[in-house]
């Protein structure tokens, strides 16, 4: 009964514990350094078990020692271990950038508050990634959003919309994870069981209608969770008046757990060898995507507001993610993870940016954005980079994802989709170019205050994860190898 | 004819249907706050209905493992043969011959002839020959430990039949999700609150105009194609 014996529960158990004693704590930087801390110690303990997957092979960790399939199970393979370092990493880096921006946008009052329910978030999705019952799923699930509404609700001291927002969140967020139970009771009416891999098992050579249906409604409810194309209509309101922290912690991870759902149960409890999921393949989900990719970039275009244009290219780049799923190819499943790794970390950066513009500017429209570059240049340059690792430049993360998209597209026998995947790339050129003009050619509006550089607390975390947007593009050990080994293991090879 | 008698003796999924729309049709078409609340309330409480639906075995008994079922099923490669125990579909009588049926008809028969074991033919003919005027004979769900001895198939049948049972599982997986119902609406409720102190009303089509008047009345902002 060692700790290590107990490193999968950890990453669960110690924000479980920590978030109901923030409340506690008084407001200031208390709750602030506790909640850092605790992310960071998750952290910690989800890259022990990357490395221990990566190295050891899956965990499997009974629930109260209740063995599966009737005791809850946890279980992590490749694929939820790399989710969980993303979801963890990307909490670890906002946390601590988060004080400044919040105590100007949400109040000094709401500290405490506001670092439960970001720990709340936190667990609820490292709960959905590292569960490996059906059931378990759902739970997390409402957990991490519950606690979101909360967040995107705590907008409205900037911005009364985000009352709205948050309420359009929860209807369509409410009605996606009944759909989600719907299809898992159907799914449990076919196989008399909740455990995925157990799912599988008694799934083998049931082909009919209620698998379909059960099917059908995950899929829809988890592609409202993820925000994938028609069903995103909640998103770009919620990102847009959230406080700004909060915007780059759920841009970054919470439609990735959703579309590493989607992964899950289509390949390790459905799977990829039923008809329908070909079908789905074809006729739902690659049209949804590619359709999402050109609709919501040029959407993304028009906008003037800097942080609903991102939350609209987080639409297009969903697209690209399922686009990869679709192909049916391992390629494109490690295409779809690697993107879903790296797109988590520009999309956190481009929207910490924005959290500092917001912070000094006092404004996400473009017209706060000009002649950014001699006003804050640090900032400012970490827009660019993100920017261009979202274009898919090389030596960024966003080309190597792009890269392994391609080389997915051409070697599954479609082209076309690689020149749609290129296409809809140069859109992303438009929208982000534009911004960058801003910053570096026009100046100021007159009679526009001083700013300053953001805060060192801020810079430094945005720093950390730009460098990791040039770092994982340089060196793909980490992300592109661990991805082939992951997708090789969910489309049913061994480890 | 046939099909009548197929949808009269679901009226229980007809009910779940019905409120699931009646839900979703009310969060759609009303544009009071509130109202819409009580649609997602509908909507979430025609779930539970399904799942309560699903957990109702005819011819169940209460899954008690033993420790050879354990062993059994821990050790078991291709999972296929614990079917055999315990029927996991639990249906008291489905016709595979009857085409209505194909849809719901699922695994049953085709795990049972899949499994193929000694003893679990007995079990599945038992299964196919209990009365077809059990209420719900389409519940799915593990009645474990349902040895059927191998006395004759239709004796087993009678005797199974008179044993009513329900499946706890469901009603632990309602229990969580009816608690979590709770915590959406009293979210949900605590925002419609805070929109009406900020806009002074809860009804969509006004909020929608407050919103309006203050992005264009406003110099700065001029996004018109911002509303999503």
């Amino acid at each position: 009964m060692t700790l290590a014996a107990q490193l999968p529960v950890l990453p669960i158990i110690i924000p479980l514990i920590a978030a109901p004693l923030t409340i506690l704590m008084p407001p200031g930087r208390l709750p602030h350094l506790w909640a850092t801390i605790i992310a960071w110690i998750v952290f910690a303990a989800c890259a022990a078990i990357l490395n221990s997957v990566a190295t050891a092979g899956p965990i499997s960790y009974h629930m109260g020692d209740w063995g599966p399939p009737i005791g809850i199970e946890y279980r992590i393979d490749l694929a939820n271990a790399l989710v969980l370092t993303l979801v963890s990493g990307i909490a670890a880096l906002v946390f601590p950038f988060s004080y400044e921006s919040i105590r100007s946008e949400i109040g000094a009052r709401q500290l405490s508050l506001f670092y439960a329910a970001s720990l709340i978030c936190m667990v609820g999705l490292l709960g959905v990634t590292i569960t490996g019952d059906a059931f378990n799923v759902f739970v997390f699930l409402e957990i991490s959003s519950l606690s979101t509404y909360a967040l995107v609700a705590m907008g409205a001291n900037k911005d009364r919309r985000a009352l709205t927002a948050s309420f359009n969140y929860l209807v369509m967020g409410t009605i996606g994870a009944t759909f989600f139970v719907i299809g898992l009771g159907l799914l449990y009416q076919a196989t008399g069981t909740l455990n995925m891999a157990d799912i599988k098992i008694q799934l083998a050579g049931q082909s009919n209608r209620m698998v379909e249906a059960g099917f059908a409604f995950i899929l829809v409810g988890m592609g409202l969770k993820a925000a994938m194309f028609p069903m995103h209509l909640w998103m770009p309101n919620a990102y847009a008046y959230a406080p700004s922290a909060v915007s780059a912690f759920i841009a970054a991870t919470s439609t990735k757990v959703a579309v590493y759902v989607i992964i899950r149960f289509i390949y390790t409890v459905i799977g990829a060898d039923f008809a329908f999921t070909a079908a789905a393949f074809n006729y739902v989900l690659m049209p949804l995507a590619i359709a999402g990719m050109f609709v919501a970039s040029i959407v993304a275009v028009f906008q003037d507001d800097i942080k609903r244009m991102l939350a609209y290219s987080s639409v297009a780049q969903i697209g690209y993610m399922l686009l990869g799923i679709s192909f049916g190819t391992e390629q494109g499943l490690t295409a779809s993870l690697v993107h879903l790794f790296n797109h988590g970390l520009m999309k956190g950066a481009l929207f910490m940016v924005a959290a500092c513009v917001m912070l000094r500017v006092g404004s996400h429209a473009c017209n706060g954005y000009a002649g950014l570059a001699r006003r804050m240049p640090f900032t400012a340059a970490a827009f660019i980079i993100a920017g261009l690792s979202l274009i898919g430049t090389p030596l960024t993360v966003g080309f190597i994802s792009k890269w392994q998209l391609l080389t997915a597209a051409f070697d599954s026998g479609r082209a076309w989709a690689g020149f749609l995947i290129v296409a809809s790339s140069f859109l992303a050129v438009i929208y982000i170019g534009r911004v960058i003009e801003l910053m570096v050619l026009k100046e100021a509006p007159e009679g526009a205050a001083p700013v300053k550089e953001a805060p060192l607390s801020m810079l430094i975390p945005l720093g950390l994860l730009v460098a990791a947007n040039i770092y994982f593009g340089l060196n793909t050990e980490l992300t592109v190898d661990l991805a082939e080994r992951a997708a090789h293991s969910l489309m049913g090879g061994g480890q | 004819m046939d099909f009548l008698t197929f949808a009269i003796e679901r009226y229980n999924y007809w009910i779940f249907i019905t409120l699931m729309m009646m839900g979703l049709y009310v969060v759609i078409a009303r544009g009071n706050l509130i109202k819409k609340l009580i649609g997602l309330n509908v909507f979430q409480t025609s779930v539970f209905i399904y799942y309560i639906s699903i957990g109702k075995i005819v011819g169940g008994t209460a899954p008690i493992y033993t420790a050879e079922d354990m062993e059994q099923r821990a050790h078991d490669a291709h999972g296929a043969e614990i079917l055999s125990g315990k029927d996991p579909l639990g249906q008291g009588a489905i016709h595979a011959d009857d085409s209505l049926h194909d849809g719901f008809a699922l695994a049953g028969n085709d795990l049972a002839s899949l499994t193929g074991g000694a003893h679990s033919a007995p079990a599945a003919e038992a299964v196919h020959a209990a009365p077809v005027d059990g209420v719900n004979e389409i519940f799915a769900s593990p009645t474990f430990n349902m040895e059927e001895p191998s006395a004759p198939a239709a004796e087993a049948a009678h005797a199974i039949a008179d044993v009513i049972y329900s499946n706890p599982l469901p009603h632990v997986l309602i229990l969580t999700a009816i608690v979590v119902g709770i915590a959406t609406t009293a979210v949900g409720l605590a925002l419609v609150v805070r929109i009406r102190e900020a806009y002074g009303t809860i009804e969509e089509d006004e909020l929608q105009s407050a919103d309006e008047v203050a992005e264009f009345g406003s110099a700065q902002s001029t996004a018109a194609g911002a509303r999503a």
